[in-house]
């Protein structure tokens, strides 16, 4: 047995792979991290107090954790859903129907659900150490940026069952959109954008109007949510995640008494 | 008994006194932080909230609201963010001791050690990891995501609500327009949020829990969070009904149940009541008093405190920071007043023309 492990480690293939051996020394774990895509995120050492769990909560990494986890079960749901007014629902019941110990959307909702609790946490978090403090303002707005993607992402994400929960939660939120300030056809200033008594912004153009791509929750919207939720937001976050990871390493590691 | 206690939840659970009391609860939980950061507290919260969600959902209207798929996460997020909150001021409350005795916080005691990435930050990654996916299945498997009825545009659901993280928008809908509720205020708390790293001046507190090197950050964020976002979802999901109604937890949730409404616009406060005239027919005009009021509070108030009480903060963080802390936090504190004037007066609107759609 140790032989044969011995000999794939020394082999061609495992060493172009891996450019260290056994990290149990300083050197191999300097190189382990350091020659890893995913793990050079993080710097080669850590404050000993950063990693505590009452420190962090663990709240930034599980946040990305469930990421993950969306991402993979969306892929897995992508290939049994259909995003029209026709299909919608009945591929969200076939999937209950037909798919024995069928688990993929319970966990592609409840991960969701998790995330937005851990995204509030890990803020939480944030604030409560002063960690937004110089140097790590910056950050702080790249968070910010994220908490905002990860609620919308979840509120995209609501519409597509295409059941009356969805397209009325979707209604309910949707129609503050109406009454932005000079955007929206309910808005106060709206009425202040016309000429000669000609409107300019009303139910048929107005903010509300661009979010759903229509004058109420309609085909058009269910579109334009599927693929801001399953392209659009997921690729956005995505970046601006490895800006974030790569900000921490960048600003000093987890953040710690000066 | 059983009967009596549902009774006295469901009136202790009525707005007002759901949101003072809450408000109150922050407050002691503050100032008496070195006795609720002790374990036993978090352990009788736990054991009694325990207790409780064993007893209540006995009664049928509780269970019917408790056993909604989507409100699982409602019992997290109300347990992690008691949790949390406890062990950040645990920490806290013993960072401040050590700090009095001339000692350096646990942070700054661990810190001076650096250990490496490999292995002990990736092994803690990754049993969470584990742990989490382990959780994640467990939970798919035990409940299965709701599916409804097929959409149909026609016909309205009673009450429809928005998804549970946005109810805190829903609920500030009882108080103000949409344009305020929906657009304007949730604006103002993004750009508040990324505006917190440039107004915080204060040097102290950076990487270390502490309570006493920061009380006002804490206190303002704990109100932020926890008052006005958190049991404001805890509200929107769990105690009101169709028509938005409030219901107790314990209660039915009666279609027909309608509170009445009888609430009162400033300027019929100023011109019908107090002077004795008719509204005025120019809008401007019947709205002068609500009008010069908002403005009054959100451009005379700013440099008055600035001369006055809060002249140390002006000298602190400069004139152009402490104005544009002054609109965040006083568009922060519309709500409030508003909530208190609806409450105390019945007030609908400050200022309210509705020809334009402008109801503050
Ligand atoms: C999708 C959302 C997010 C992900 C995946 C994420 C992930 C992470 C991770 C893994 C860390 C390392 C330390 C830790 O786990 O606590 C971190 C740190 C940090 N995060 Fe986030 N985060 C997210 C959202 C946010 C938000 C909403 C904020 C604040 C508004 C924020 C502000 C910060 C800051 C300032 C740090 C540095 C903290 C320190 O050095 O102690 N992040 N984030």
């Amino acid at each position: 047995m140790g032989k044969l492990f011995q000999a794939i480690r020394s082999s061609q293939i495992w060493r172009s792979i891996f450019r260290h051996g056994y990290p149990d020394t300083p050197r191999n774990r300097t190189l382990a991290v350091l020659s890893n895509t995913f793990l050079h995120l993080h710097p080669v050492k850590v404050r000993r107090s950063g990693i505590r769990l009452s420190y962090t909560w663990c709240m930034g990494g599980l946040t990305f954790f469930l990421f993950l986890v969306e991402t993979l079960t969306g892929l897995l749901l992508m290939f049994y859903y259909r995003p029209t007014a026709e299909y919608a629902y009945q591929d969200i019941w076939a999937l209950r129907e037909h798919v024995p110990i069928g688990i993929m959307r319970e966990m592609h909702r409840w991960a969701a659900h998790l995330m937005v609790i851990t995204v509030w946490l890990h803020m939480y978090r944030v604030f409560l150490t002063g960690s937004y403090k110089p140097p790590r303002e910056f950050n702080w707005n790249v968070g910010v940026i994220l908490l905002v993607l990860t609620l919308l992402l979840s509120f995209t994400g609501y519409l597509l069952p295409w059941d009356q929960l969805a397209v009325w939660a979707i209604t309910v939120g949707s129609n503050m959109a109406r009454a932005t300030p000079f955007l929206g056809h309910e808005g106060p200033g709206a009425s202040l954008l016309s000429f000669g008594g000609l409107n300019f912004i009303h139910a048929g153009d107005d903010a509300r109007f661009g979010l759903l791509a229509g004058r109420f929750v309609g085909e058009g919207a269910l579109l334009r949510f599927y693929v801001l939720h399953c392209v659009g937001l997921p690729l956005i976050a995505a970046a601006l995640m490895a800006i974030h990871f790569w900000r921490v390493r960048k600003d000093g590691g987890i953040s710690g008494p000066l | 008994m059983g009967e009596l206690i549902k009774d006295a939840i469901d009136w202790l659970f009525d707005p007002i006194r759901y949101f003072v009391g809450s408000a109150l609860i922050l407050g002691v939980v503050f100032y008496w932080r070195k006795f609720f950061s002790r374990n036993i507290v978090i352990a009788t919260f736990f054991v009694g909230f325990t207790a409780f969600m064993l007893w209540a959902p006995s009664d049928p209207d509780f269970k019917k609201i408790i056993t909604k798929p989507d409100n699982v996460p409602i019992i997290i997020l109300i347990t992690t963010v008691i949790f949390f909150t406890w062990l950040a001021m645990r920490q806290g409350v013993i960072n401040d001791e050590r700090a009095k005795e001339g000692k350096p916080s646990i942070e700054g005691e661990l810190g001076k050690k650096k250990v490496f990435t490999w292995p002990d930050l990736v092994y803690t990654e990754f049993i969470c990891l584990v742990l989490f996916t382990a959780v994640l299945i467990a939970w798919s498997i035990l409940i299965e995501a709701p599916i409804e009825e097929p959409a149909a545009t026609a016909r309205t659901p009673n009450p429809s609500k928005a998804p549970w993280y946005f109810l805190g928008l829903q609920e500030m809908l009882v108080y103000f327009d949409p344009w305020i509720a929906g657009v304007v205020l949730p604006s103002f708390i993004i750009v508040g949020l990324m505006a917190i790293p440039y107004l915080d001046t204060n040097p102290k507190g950076n990487g270390y829990y502490t309570i006493e090197q920061r009380p006002f950050a804490i206190l303002f964020f704990w109100s932020g969070f926890i008052l006005f976002w958190v049991s404001f979802v805890i509200l929107g999901t769990f105690l009101r009904g169709p028509n938005w109604s409030f219901f107790g937890p314990f209660e039915y949730w009666d279609i027909h149940k309608l509170e009445p409404l009888v609430n009162v616009n400033l300027s019929t406060y100023f011109w019908v009541d107090a002077l004795g005239k008719p509204l005025p027919e120019n809008a401007l005009l019947r709205e002068a008093p609500g009008i010069a009021l908002i403005l009054g509070y959100f451009f005379v108030l700013p440099p008055l405190l600035g001369k006055t009480m809060l002249r140390g903060l002006v000298e602190k963080m400069g004139i152009a920071r402490f104005n544009v802390f002054m609109q965040l936090l006083l568009w922060f504190g519309l709500l409030p007043l508003k909530m208190l004037a609806r409450w105390v007066f019945n007030l609908k609107y400050f200022i309210g023309i509705p020809e334009w759609f402008f109801n503050v």
